[in-house]
């Protein structure tokens, strides 16, 4: 499909776009981007793998981002039957708890992934069956790619 | 703990051992924790971050021209490729159109960095699984590409050639006959391959039908490269997004059914088979031009996101780069296909034995830097 297509196909799905906070953008991107808000990202997930239409069923790449003000998640999806590429995109302003719902019942590679977003932006995903630190020890303290993240001795800042 | 008592009244108890970080067969500073029951695979959880020097970290500090020279660090057996990968993003943000000569030279020396590396993980994955010759018949090959790649850039490991907007200097006057001489010497030498070690029944029976991945599980997994081309899931990046000149030339995706360890071990011999024919139809059709096209020496991309899928020698590298216009990225992301490789060797180890996880580990062609970063 093409975005066009893609965003009257998807934005169809919701009677209220405005209450979940979808949004669709072509700015800056050369996909089609879709925002939505945490709490029905995980609804939007499942829809987009399991409708024939969209059929995103291959996660290739889950990004954790820290806006500054906001945490946010990054996924970039493309259609295995189709050859579609899409791009949805979560935020939270809750620094201190952030948290997101798992998707990695949808796709198994969103596991090892999300551990790495958690090990590295603090972002907890919910019914994730192991969120523990994948790189970093369990004792480690903070969240390294966060931009407020402070390490003294062992970070060469330029 | 779980106790179960079999037939023979004997205990049969589950239990713990460490494989790594410091095994022969994990290639690299990786350590997996299996749980066992006698010799039977129970679980398979990986422990990482032996080898994490924090990249994406480093890049929201250092210039694209900087950012190029780490990426090598990451699939050290596929460097060019991944240079390549950053290139074509910042060219692609910077909306630069490198001549035709760089992107045939690109394609080229890519190609040869996948046959360096396929040739290596023959060599080792006969190595694990109990054949030692094959060790020195695959150095003995890669030799003669890592002098093609000395006289080119330099280096023998961690090469550097690409930068954004073309190549750093133009090829070696030797290269073309040297890249002739090595497709002639290993056109002889690849059927050696199969006559020592493809055929050999005991390398058989320690790879057919172990480890199988299925289709479905290879896309949920985000199994790219040949081992999802082993589980017949067409995923070749050169195919569905080409880049640089590999859409100047017919080549045949390598594909497997079967799933298994022996299915993703052809994919990569014939991946090779059609790395070569690639080779000879650009070899002599390099276009005469500008090996470079000047950049500023503060490279700032426009305000936005940018990505770039390449095929490396392992699958999908991803490049993601989010610029807020400044001289440094936002927030630079690589999606390596290994860590999406790995995460799946649990699913399909559970039930085999240790030396079939042996097996299945040197087919998945695992290297811990690029899983780590």
């Amino acid at each position: 499909m093409t975005n066009e297509a893609l965003q009257k196909h998807i934005g169809g799905w919701f009677s209220d776009p405005g209450a979940v906070k979808l949004e669709f953008s072509e700015e800056g991107s050369q996909f089609l981007n879709i925002s939505i808000h945490p709490d029905y990202l995980h609804e939007l997930m499942w829809s987009l793998k399991h409708n024939k239409g969209t059929h995103l069923d291959y996660l290739f790449c889950l990004t954790g981002v820290d806006w500054g003000k906001e945490l946010g998640v990054v996924y970039h999806l493309e259609s295995t039957v189709h050859r579609h590429i899409l791009v949805v995109k979560t935020l939270t302003e809750d620094r201190e708890n952030p948290e997101v719902d798992s998707v990695q019942d949808i796709w198994a590679t969103a596991n090892f992934h999300e551990r790495e977003v958690y090990d590295f932006f603090g972002i907890k995903f919910n019914s994730h069956p192991n969120l523990k630190r994948l790189f970093l020890t369990d004792e480690w303290e903070g969240f390294p790619l966060r931009k407020d993240y402070v390490d003294e001795v062992n970070m060469v800042v330029k | 703990m779980e106790t179960t008592i079999v037939n023979n009244n004997f205990k049969s108890e589950e239990y713990f051992i460490n494989m790594g970080p410091q095994h022969p067969a994990t290639h690299g500073v990786l350590r997996l924790l299996l749980t066992i029951d006698g010799e039977i695979i129970k679980k398979v959880e990986p422990d990482l971050g032996y080898i994490h020097r924090s990249i994406e970290k480093m890049c929201e500090r250092d210039s694209y021209q900087q950012i190029v020279h780490l990426t090598d660090r990451m699939d050290y057996l596929s460097s060019h490729i991944n240079n390549e990968a950053v290139c074509l993003t910042v060219e692609n943000a910077l909306e630069l159109e490198v001549p035709d000569r760089v992107k045939v030279i690109r394609t080229i020396i890519g190609e040869l960095t996948r046959i360096a590396s396929h040739t290596l993980w023959w060599g080792v994955m006969g190595m694990d699984v109990g054949a030692l010759t094959t060790y020195f018949y695959g150095f003995r090959d890669r030799e003669m590409i890592n002098d093609i790649f000395e006289e080119t850039c330099g280096a023998r490991l961690t090469m550097n050639y690409n930068i954004p907007g073309g190549l750093m200097h133009d090829v070696h006057p030797n290269f073309v006959k040297r890249v002739k001489e090595f497709i002639t010497h290993f056109r002889i030498k690849l059927p050696e391959y199969d006559r020592l070690l493809t055929g050999n029944v005991i390398f058989q029976k320690r790879t057919k039908g172990v480890g199988v991945l299925t289709r479905e599980d290879a896309i949920s997994f985000g199994a790219s490269g040949p081992v999802g081309r082993g589980s017949n899931y067409s995923c070749d990046v050169r195919k569905h997004h080409p880049y640089s000149a590999i859409d100047k030339v017919t080549f045949n995706e390598a594909i497997k059914t079967e799933g298994d360890c022996f299915a993703r071990y052809q994919v990569r011999i014939q991946e090779m088979w059609e790395s070569m024919s690639i080779i000879e139809q650009l070899i002599d059709k390099i276009p005469e031009g500008d090996y470079q096209v000047p950049t500023n020496a503060v490279i700032k991309l426009p305000k936005g996101e940018f990505y770039q899928k390449v095929e490396t020698a392992r699958g999908e590298l991803g490049v993601y780069i989010i610029s807020t216009g400044t001289k440094n990225p936002y927030r630079m992301k690589f999606r390596s296909p290994g860590l999406s490789n790995l995460s799946l060797l649990n699913h399909i180890s559970i039930g085999g034995k240790i030396g079939d996880l042996v097996a299945t580990m040197a087919t998945l062609d695992l290297v811990i830097p690029d899983i780590d970063r």
